[in-house]
């Protein structure tokens, strides 16, 4: 277990207040000043060597990212934008953060703009968070007052303003560009890449997009030296993280913990255990819905890590942990999450919009075992055919949950729904969903 | 891709009082120059404010010349997002989050709750015209699963009876205190903390 000491947000739980003076206590702007004065390349260089890389789900190395920001402000104005639209189903870390660590997060802004070179400085709240968003617009009040923000920002020479905008509830908005498009105040459809945000982003501008939690570790990162960001966890996969434990466990929870620890281990030590022992366990979603579910037999020694979980073709996400265990129906709980993509899908690109639909429509007949055997395969070829064929990365994580439970409980549905097919025909065409023109002579 | 029904019954006119005029005029700028249309998101939130949680069109028409843009413009951000609503709700808004997370510790049960109490159908106004609710994707508190949220507020770690007494407080005309409803603290890990003691205990 990780030692209290070396927790970066030990207002985790609100035991000790989030105002200005209590976070002092906890060393929040101790030294921003000598930091930013070392400057741009140092901080930047601090970061790589730290090898932090982003907890909003892509795992990109943040220092890369920043440095990808041209290195003088030309004609066009830079932005720092902060993404706290956090909707991922079973993640809700970058809330505790809002409410209880908002000066971690401030700070970071001030030192990520400095080595960014943005003067303004968006952060993103879905607009659910509303009392969230207002804890943060207090903390930032304060910090204007004490003239941590603002002109000459603690003393820096650097000028940075801060500003909350609310979104409307659509998870679809915390894919970077839909996140600009939508802080245009347009729909929030995404847009297509090249060219990256860090050359072209808010109002074409070079903007950095950040998750809450990276920026708000980036403070603590400089102030206790990279060396020792990477020597927590493993190579490439340093630092600690905060898990979000939900599901069927004993005592769900958020918890800071050192990257790559068990799985196990974190749910036995910190979430109670699972509900009926470990021996009831039946799948973990280990990075918020998106990614795969991985079975008991993989849970048993998978460690939480990019890396590892990557080679289990899932992912770290966001670290949101779910934990089904035998008490419920795993085929529902998967077209539970098929129908939230189906709603959330900004039906933008054609695979997404439709595809998702049809996977909700084709898993709650599969779960109350309505489906014919040979609709297990058209199932994976349905999400065959979303992954990589939309704009954003919202098809794969559609597509990639049902893909999960097909590799893994394939035999459970098959079970369940033996039907014959209504109609028998050849099957041995790839693309069926162009099956209808078969028929058809000249088509 | 949600589905919004706009009301028949639209009013015909709309403006901003002189407290939201002012608060407009401040949100806009929070942008920069010439991309006044930034705004149009926290002004359709005013709106919605002034006028009892929904958004007529008129209201959308408003904002457009307000900020120089095109109606179409306003009404394509209004449809898009599902926190807007585009029809009238109760005065206390429920929504439940039935999103995976929440539906295996027990989400239906709350959407049974509300059945009973509130409305038999979503989104139709219970008789006394104070409540409404609807089943909603991830609110995004889900280690304090199952919860719901009440116009602003986040109620947690709810079950049934909780849900009921919630409602039967918020049917009076009562104020619930929002927060975890059993009574641990945010998101620590419940009879079962094993970090950070030494603050807790400070």
């Amino acid at each position: 277990m990780l030692k209290d000491e070396d927790r970066i947000f030990k207002n985790l739980y609100n035991d000790l207040g989030s105002d200005l003076n209590s976070s002092k206590k906890r060393g929040d702007w101790t030294n921003t000043k000598e930091l930013c004065g070392k400057g741009r390349d140092w901080i930047i260089n601090e970061i790589k060597t730290s090898e932090l890389r982003g907890r909003g789900g892509a795992g990109f190395p943040t220092g890369l990212k920043w440095s990808f920001a041209p290195k003088e402000v030309g004609s066009r104005p830079h932005y720092l934008v902060i993404n706290a639209d956090e909707s991922e189903p079973g993640t809700c870390k970058d809330r505790d953060i809002l409410r209880f660590e908002p000066h971690k997060l401030i700070e970071g802004c001030l030192i990520s703009s400095y080595a960014v070179n943005a003067k303004k400085c968006y952060i993103y709240i879905r607009g659910e968070y509303f009392n969230e968003g207002q804890k943060l617009q207090t903390a930032i009040d304060d910090a204007y007052n004490n003239n941590f923000l603002g002109k000459d920002a603690c003393g820096t020479g650097w000028d940075l303003d801060i500003y909350i905008h609310y979104g409307a509830g659509a998870y679809i908005c915390g894919e970077e560009t839909a996140l600009l498009e939508s802080l245009e105040g347009k729909k929030g459809q995404p847009r297509l890449k090249p060219p990256f945000p860090a050359l072209v982003g808010l109002y074409g501008c070079p903007t950095i997009i950040n998750n809450v939690e990276t920026v708000a570790v980036v403070p603590t990162i400089l102030r206790r030296g990279a060396k020792w960001f990477a020597s927590l966890g493993k190579p490439k996969n340093t630092g600690t993280k905060i898990y979000c434990i939900s599901g069927n466990v004993n005592s769900p929870c958020n918890v800071e913990e050192e990257m790559g620890t068990s799985l196990k281990d974190l749910i036995e030590t910190h979430a109670g255990g699972v509900i009926g022992g470990w021996e009831n366990l039946k799948a973990v979603i280990p990075g918020g819905s998106s990614m795969p579910l991985l079975p008991k037999k993989i849970c048993d020694t998978i460690k939480m890590d990019f890396d590892s979980l990557i080679a289990e073709k899932s992912g770290l996400g966001t670290a949101g942990i779910v934990v089904i265990n035998n008490d419920q129906d795993i085929i529902k709980c998967m077209a539970r999450i098929a129908r939230f993509y189906k709603h959330e899908s900004c039906g933008q690109c054609t695979p997404c919009r439709e595809g998702s639909g049809w996977m909700w429509r084709m898993l709650e007949r599969m779960a109350k075992g309505e489906a014919s055997k040979d609709e297990v395969d058209m199932l994976m070829d349905v999400t065959k055919q979303i992954e990589g064929h939309t704009i954003c990365a919202f098809g794969e994580g559609s597509a990639w949950p049902v893909q999960g439970l097909l590799r893994h409980f394939k035999k459970e549905i098959e079970k369940r729904n033996n039907f014959k097919p209504l109609v028998n025909r050849n099957k041995n065409i790839p693309y069926l969903v162009d099956q209808h023109l078969l028929d058809k002579k000249n088509a | 891709m949600s589905i919004k029904r706009i009301s028949k019954k639209q009013p015909d006119n709309f403006e901003f009082d002189s407290d939201n005029l002012k608060k407009a005029n401040r949100i806009i700028n929070n942008y920069p120059e010439g991309k006044q249309q930034s705004a149009v998101m926290s002004l359709l939130y005013l709106a919605q404010n002034q006028n009892e949680n929904w958004i007529p069109l008129a209201a959308m028409k408003y904002i457009g010349k307000f900020l120089n843009v095109p109606y179409i413009k306003v009404y394509e951000v209004a449809t898009f997002y599902t926190m807007y609503n585009l029809s009238p709700v109760g005065k206390n808004f429920i929504q439940i989050c039935t999103t995976t997370p929440c539906m295996i510790r027990g989400a239906y049960k709350l959407v049974e709750a509300c059945k009973e109490k509130i409305s038999q159908n979503e989104n139709e106004i219970s008789e006394d015209k104070k409540c409404s609710w609807v089943e909603v994707e991830c609110l995004g508190a889900c280690v304090n699963a199952p919860m719901m949220q009440i116009n602003n507020d986040y109620f947690e770690d709810l079950d049934k009876e909780k849900t009921l007494k919630i409602l039967d407080q918020i049917l009076k005309g009562e104020s619930p205190k929002p927060g975890s409803y059993r009574g641990r603290l945010n998101s620590e890990p419940e009879n079962n903390r094993k970090t950070l003691l030494d603050i807790k205990n400070a």
